[in-house]
This record gives C-alpha cells, sequence and structure tokens, in this order.
C-alpha cells in the first residue's frame, strides 16, 4: 500500500488526482443534495408535535454533524503534517478550515432560527451551545494563523498546534447533551441505537447528510487545488498551467 | 407532495419565517464559499504569472546591462 500511495505525496500527482475527481464529486453532489433539500421541504411528512418547523433538520443536523467531522479531518491532516512533514497535509488542512467555520455558523443560524420558535429563545448559553460557538471561534483562529505568516510551512504549524489542542472540544460538543441538562434534544441517530425518527423522516435526512458530505469533499478539492499552487508557485509544473491556462 | 398547494408550501405551516430563514443562510454561505474559493484559484494563477513575468525581465534587464556594456 505504501509503495501505491507514495507517488501521491507529490503535490503534481496529487494536484491531478483532485482535478480528476472534482468533476464527479461536483455532480454527485449537487444531484443528491437537490434530491435530499426538494424531498426534505416537499415531500417529507409533517411532526406531529413541531409542525413545518422540524424541517430545519435537514439542514441542521448535516452541518452540525459534518462541522465536527471536517474539524477531526483536519486535525488528522495537521498531526500527519506534524510527525511527517507532509506539506500536502498542511495544504489539505488549510483548505479544510474555511468549509468547517462555514458549516458551524451554518448550524449556529439553523439553530437559532429553529430554536426562537420551539424553545422561545434564539439563544441560550447551554453546554451544546456554547461549545458549538467555541468551534466556530477554533476555526476562525486556525484561518487566521494559516493567513497570519508569509511562510507557509511556519504558519501550518501553528495553526496545526492549535487544531490539534482544540481536539478536546469536540468530545465536549458530541456528549455535551447526555453530561449536562440541557434545552437541547439528544442525538436522532446514533451508531448504537435504532434512530428515533420514522423512516419517511429519516431518509430524506440521510440524503441530505450524504448530500453535504460530497458537497465538502468538492469544496474542498477545490481550495486543495489553490493551497497546492500557492505553496508550489516557483515549480516547473505550475508555470506549465499558467501557460496552458492564461493565454 | 407533502403541500396541498404552492401557498401552503411558501407559508410553512405559519414557520415559513424560520424555515426559509435556515435554508436561505445556508444556501448564501454555501454558495459564497464556493465563488470565493473557485475565483482565488483564477486570482492566484494570475498573480504567480505577473511575478513570474517580473522575474523574467529583471533577468533579461541584467543580461542587457551585462552585453552592453562597453569593455574597457
Amino acid at each position: 500500500m505504501w509503495k501505491w500511495l507514495h507517488p501521491y505525496a507529490k503535490p503534481e500527482r496529487s494536484y491531478q488526482l483532485a482535478s480528476t475527481l472534482l468533476p464527479w464529486f461536483s455532480v454527485l453532489s449537487i444531484t443528491t443534495l437537490l434530491i435530499g433539500i426538494i424531498w426534505a421541504l416537499g415531500f417529507a411528512p409533517v411532526d406531529y408535535q413541531q409542525g413545518e418547523s422540524y424541517r430545519i433538520i435537514y439542514v441542521h443536523v448535516p452541518a452540525a454533524t459534518l462541522s465536527m467531522s471536517v474539524y477531526m479531518a483536519m486535525a488528522t491532516a495537521a498531526l500527519v503534517s506534524m510527525v511527517w512533514q507532509l506539506k500536502l497535509a498542511d495544504a489539505a488542512a488549510a483548505a479544510m478550515a474555511p468549509i468547517g467555520a462555514v458549516l458551524t455558523t451554518i448550524a449556529l443560524i439553523t439553530g437559532a432560527a429553529w430554536g426562537k420558535p420551539m424553545w422561545g429563545t434564539w439563544w441560550v448559553w447551554d453546554a451544546r451551545l456554547t461549545s458549538e460557538l467555541i468551534l466556530l471561534f477554533l476555526y476562525l483562529g486556525i484561518i487566521a494563523l494559516h493567513n497570519a505568516f508569509d511562510d507557509k510551512v511556519l504558519a501550518g504549524r501553528a495553526a496545526g498546534i492549535l487544531t490539534l489542542v482544540g481536539v478536546v472540544n469536540i468530545p465536549i460538543i458530541k456528549y455535551s447533551v447526555e453530561w449536562w441538562n440541557t434545552l437541547h434534544q439528544g442525538a436522532t441517530i446514533s451508531k448504537l441505537d435504532k434512530p428515533s425518527m420514522s423512516t419517511d423522516m429519516l431518509l430524506p435526512l440521510l440524503v441530505n447528510i450524504l448530500g453535504f458530505v460530497l458537497m465538502i469533499g468538492a469544496i474542498t478539492l477545490i481550495r486543495f487545488r489553490n493551497e497546492v499552487i500557492a505553496r508550489n508557485a516557483m515549480r516547473p509544473w505550475v508555470k506549465e498551467l499558467i501557460a496552458k491556462e492564461l493565454k | 407532495m407533502h403541500f396541498a398547494n404552492f401557498n401552503d408550501f411558501i407559508d410553512m405551516g405559519g414557520y415559513a419565517f424560520f424555515v426559509w430563514l435556515s435554508y436561505g443562510c445556508a444556501f448564501f454561505l454555501i454558495i459564497s464559499l464556493t465563488v470565493v474559493s473557485v475565483r482565488r484559484r483564477k486570482s492566484l494563477l494570475r498573480e504567480i504569472q505577473s511575478k513570474q513575468q517580473r522575474d523574467e525581465k529583471l533577468k533579461q534587464l541584467r543580461k542587457g546591462k551585462n552585453s552592453n556594456e562597453p569593455k574597457t
């Protein structure tokens, strides 16, 4: 496996792989999200308790769950970059940070817009909401560090340390609804239990989560290619790329 | 279709503001991020190109200066 993986440690090969994958991720994510959103808004049944307002779940849950997954992916990249000094891992981590920040913002906004009609308040300082807000600040700090140094290696190291320290926040977010009393409900889908949602409501949610995953993949590829170009500006293959694309 | 007509769909059982606020914000943020990321590629390539051209010109200039200098 290592022999097979080895060529991808070369920036040029990774760039090409990202370019090959990008159209697939783009088309699949747009299709999946279109199906998921139309299903969620127009075809899923109404909730007996929350009425139509529960339809916010179809954006809120994918964004919130994946805001944590993206963080873990970014932390893995940061760790790889630190242990094996792999510059491409830094590029991947830098590419993912803004995506995570956007997902966290969406989770917070949709959560507030759902909390107002259901809880009677936009915001409470309880464990789940506060720890998700801290996640947003972590993302913003990481983005700021990536842009704070001209030397990308130094920037990657500083941002990587913050990323790894921030990992402690992830289990706090995940288990906050079990550890503390909170307005926020428990998990709807979990690995061990049966989902606490009927199938005709659950299916569009799963489709949307898949759509979000594919979309995050597509945006990561777009941003990863930019990061690779920026880090290899002096290489001949980037020169060739420029000659080909800017005539 | 769950809703009887289009107006019912827009109304969202009285929760129109909250539902459309959520979907609208999510859509706006994701599209913005995608547009910024796609555009960054072109501007990045242009920046690198202009830097390369500047370097090239400097090199030419230096070379030209050397060859034009009268040998004394």
